[in-house]
């Protein structure tokens, strides 16, 4: 009895192993199907929505979005929280504007709004790691300070771009495929390596899972939160940058409710609330789900403020299949 | 020649705010010794313990820590794994959401030759050899979450012994382990013995104690009693050690009045934490539980009051059958339970004290949308004359407040709600002897009046001052009950040994 339970267990372990892709369908199987289903309805129902153009374009959508919720499931693992990401696409992409029109060139200005961005995540990490003051209460106070900065600089109007080669990082193609999908390609190998491969990723889950465990083995909380924090702020003000480029000009209203999109998304792809649990790919899953979901119900030309309805009643759905499939597993 | 010791420590304290802990405390360990740290609860095991780790610095200027004769400095964990030490904590202290391996070398984990990346294949290899030789059957990429408690406690174990340490801590560690584990554990001691490694093995447990350990180190009340060879010592000779034979603090209850009907019959209760528990409570008794933290008393109370399941068994109140089924059947029965934690599931701590205490009660002076607030008053001023709860309003909020003071509101809480039945789980923990005067006073008066009262106590003295019997329990399960007759260092005894496994022999 036991050597088969043995041997089973042995097999079992080779499965495991070698079917990890397997694994992670079952973890995100509601979304999944939500997903399935919505392009399978979409491409009954329309004409244009299974076509390479068109999903091409869904695609690029999803971009900003997939960006800012990378950031957003890392500080969500941490079992934090983070609403400045959308006022910091608003100010970055002023940033990088205003810098490119005062005569820095595009490289420097870029690397400089980055810089910025990664200034904005010390000074929340920072107070979050020394106060022990609630994350929630530190990015939403900082929300609106930032905003009104991006505000300030800007005297509260858009500022124009005239960089040809800046407006096309956000609008060109390469090989067919619009740019934002590479830069997201690259981003989303990146976060994965931090995540899955380095003792930096290894230990966000710690902290996130058992902060007192976390504690007695001697990781260091507070750096690993303020390096979290300024991750999410560098993405988000990547994620400034390529808007800006997008729209031919750095506005101080762009990314307004950007934070709410990118909680969906890292939620939608099995990211906990309460910290410890999140993947990239999930995530990637959630902001597809959301990026579909928009384009689907423009091309079906149903009014925006029915859109937000049909949104949330999604999002409920999806969230609220997975957790009510994991409480029948016996969790 | 001086004997080589791994580790001394000397003079060690520890003050809390409030309180002095450790005083004066001395522990010296050879290489490849198992010494054994006993003293009851709150003896001051665990805030030694946590120094050496540490969690916690000790008192400034005040001792020092020396491995292998040299005086070092330890003032984070790190410096600890630095100098050899591990410590396996009594709470679990593992990720649930992560996998076997990579709780394994948490915080230690393995890198590839391009440092900052971790060697997955590496880490879950040494961490199945590790777990292998335990004789464990777990795949170490299985989430630790969807293991046993007594396979986590293992997986704990194992940590220590992947690094390389030269001094293994383990605190409880068999508190939740079947027997079989118990024995692997033992090998493992003896292995590690052999390796030169030494051991400080916390434990209740006599006959534990006994078969793992070469000497004994006994502490209360913060202080060094002795350190001796197990071999010079037995079971009652280490009670006398740890109960010590000093006058009691607590007064005796002098007068006892008569007991009425029985009034709460618990029969053949159990769940997940309860085996077989059967009791019964007579109105206007005190009934004390005693035991160790963890034999099942808080579980119990909690069982009886509808916070926990319960699986199989009847509860008859007044002679009759009740169904408990959650706290409200609990309250309407009229059964008040006093939570050990008072911060956590008492009090409302940034509320006031009119609101606190009278939460539970809020139909009796609030009609629909009129507030009473004459009736309000009343109650507070009877519970606060009652107590004799020292404030300045009633709107004075109740972290504001001194411990026994808390506590006093606490209990006012419950009071209000007039119960027959009254659980008093810890009391008195962490209060000061006035309050504790207070309380004491109050729950006589209770019982005189004819409420029956369940007191759950780890304080000997009190248990011992205060009951009419005493139900001792272990593990889950009920050891013995005894009438509170005799000296008190007899009772005392008696409750040691059974609370640690034994069995009383007459």
């Amino acid at each position: 009895m036991n050597k088969a339970n043995d041997s089973t267990e042995k097999l079992n372990k080779k499965l495991l192993f070698t079917n990890s892709i397997v694994q992670f369908f079952k973890n995100n199987i509601g979304i999944l199907c939500a997903l399935f289903v919505m392009c399978l309805a979409l491409t009954l129902a329309t004409d244009s929505f299974f076509d390479g153009k068109n999903l091409l374009t869904v695609l690029r959508q999803i971009c900003i979005n997939a960006l800012l919720a990378f950031g957003m499931t890392f500080v969500l693992i941490i079992g934090g929280i983070d609403l400045t990401v959308g006022s910091v696409v608003g100010a970055s992409g002023v940033a990088a504007v205003m810098l490119m029109e005062a005569g820095v060139g595009i490289i420097p200005a870029i690397l400089l709004t980055l810089v910025f961005g990664a200034i904005i995540g010390l000074i929340n990490g920072t107070i979050i790691a020394t106060t022990g003051m609630p994350p929630f209460i530190v990015t939403l106070s900082l929300m609106g300070s930032i905003r009104g900065v991006a505000y300030i600089i800007t005297d509260g109007r858009s500022v124009a771009s005239s960089n040809k080669t800046f407006t096309s990082m956000g609008n060109g193609y390469f090989l067919g495929i619009p740019i934002p999908i590479y830069i997201l390609a690259v981003v989303m190998i990146i976060v994965s390596i931090i995540l899955y491969k380095t003792k930096f990723g290894r230990r966000m889950y710690a902290i996130g899972g058992n902060p007192t465990a976390a504690k007695y083995t001697g990781i260091n909380i507070k750096g690993i939160t303020i390096k979290v924090y300024i991750i999410s702020a560098v993405l988000a003000a990547l994620a400034g940058i390529i808007l800006a480029s997008r729209m031919f000009s750095g506005q101080p209203t762009a990314g307004q409710g950007y934070e709410s999109d990118a909680i969906a998304a890292a939620v939608l792809g099995g990211t906990s609330f309460t910290g410890g649990i999140g993947t990239i790919g999930g995530t990637l899953i959630g902001a597809l789900v959301i990026g579909v979901l928009s384009n689907g119900l423009n091309l079906l030309h149903i009014p925006s403020y029915v859109q937000m309805v049909i949104k949330g009643i999604v999002i409920i759905l999806a969230v609220g299949f997975d957790i009510i499939k994991n409480r029948k597993n016996g969790k | 020649m001086a004997k080589q010791y791994f580790l001394e420590m000397y003079g060690i304290c520890k003050t809390f705010p409030g309180a002095k802990v450790l005083n004066n405390v001395e522990l010296k360990i050879e290489a490849g010794e198992v010494r054994a740290l006993m003293g009851e609860n709150g003896a001051g095991k665990s805030t030694l313990i946590k120094i050496l780790g540490g969690i916690y610095s000790k008192d400034q200027g005040c001792g020092c820590i020396k491995i292998n004769g040299r005086e070092v400095e330890i003032n984070s964990v790190h410096d600890a794994q630095a100098h050899g030490i591990s410590i396996i904590h009594q709470e679990i202290s593992l990720a649930e959401n992560m996998s076997v391996a990579d709780n394994l070398f948490m915080g230690q984990e393995l890198l590839k030759k391009v440092r900052c990346f971790v060697d997955d294949k590496q880490m879950i290899n040494k961490a199945q050899q590790v777990i292998d030789s335990m004789g464990m059957d777990i795949d170490v990429r299985t989430k630790v979450g969807d293991l046993s408690i007594a396979k986590q406690q293992m997986v704990e174990i194992c940590r220590a012994l992947l690094y390389d340490s030269k001094l293994i801590v383990m605190d409880e560690p068999t508190s939740s382990l079947t027997q079989a584990e118990i024995e692997q554990l033992f090998i493992q001691i003896e292995k590690l013995k052999k390796n030169g490694i030494a051991i400080i093995y916390i434990s209740h447990r006599m006959d534990e104690i006994f078969r793992v350990a070469d000497s004994i180190t006994v502490l209360r009340d913060g202080e060094l009693i002795g350190t001796d060879l197990a071999a010079n010592l037995d079971r009652d000779k280490l009670i006398g050690m740890m109960v010590g034979r000093e006058l009691m603090e607590v007064q005796k209850r002098e007068e006892k009045h008569d007991l009425a009907d029985e009034c709460l019959v618990v029969k053949n209760l159990k769940n997940k934490k309860l085996k077989d528990i059967s009791f019964s409570l007579r109105r206007g008794e005190i009934l004390g539980f005693a035991g160790l933290v963890g034999a099942g008393r808080t579980e119990l109370a909690r069982a009886i009051f509808g916070i926990d399941r319960i699986d199989s068994g009847e509860i008859f109140i007044n002679g009759e059958k009740t169904n408990i089924k959650n706290i409200r059947d609990a309250i309407a029965k009229k059964i008040a339970y006093v939570p050990e934690d008072r911060k956590h599931e008492g009090l409302f701590l940034v509320h006031n004290i009119r609101y606190n205490i009278s939460i539970s009660v809020l139909e009796s002076f609030i009609k629909f949308v009129g507030v009473n607030k004459k009736k309000e008053q009343a109650i507070l001023d009877e519970h606060r004359d009652k107590l004799s709860i020292k404030m300045t309003s009633g709107n004075q909020k109740v972290q504001q407040l001194s411990g026994g003071n808390q506590q006093k509101v606490l209990v006012s809480k419950w009071l209000a709600t007039n119960p027959q039945i009254l659980i008093l789980d810890e009391p008195t923990r962490g209060i000061d002897v006035g309050a504790k005067a207070a309380i004491y006073r109050l729950i006589y008066d209770l019982a005189k009046q004819g409420v029956a009262i369940m007191l759950i106590s780890s304080e000997m003295e009190e248990i011992i001052n205060l009951s009419d019997r005493i139900v001792v329990m272990h593990e889950g399960e009920i050891a013995g009950e005894l009438d509170n007759k005799g000296t008190a260092e007899s009772m005392q005894e008696k409750i040691m040994l059974l609370a640690s496994g034994g069995k009383l022999n007459e």
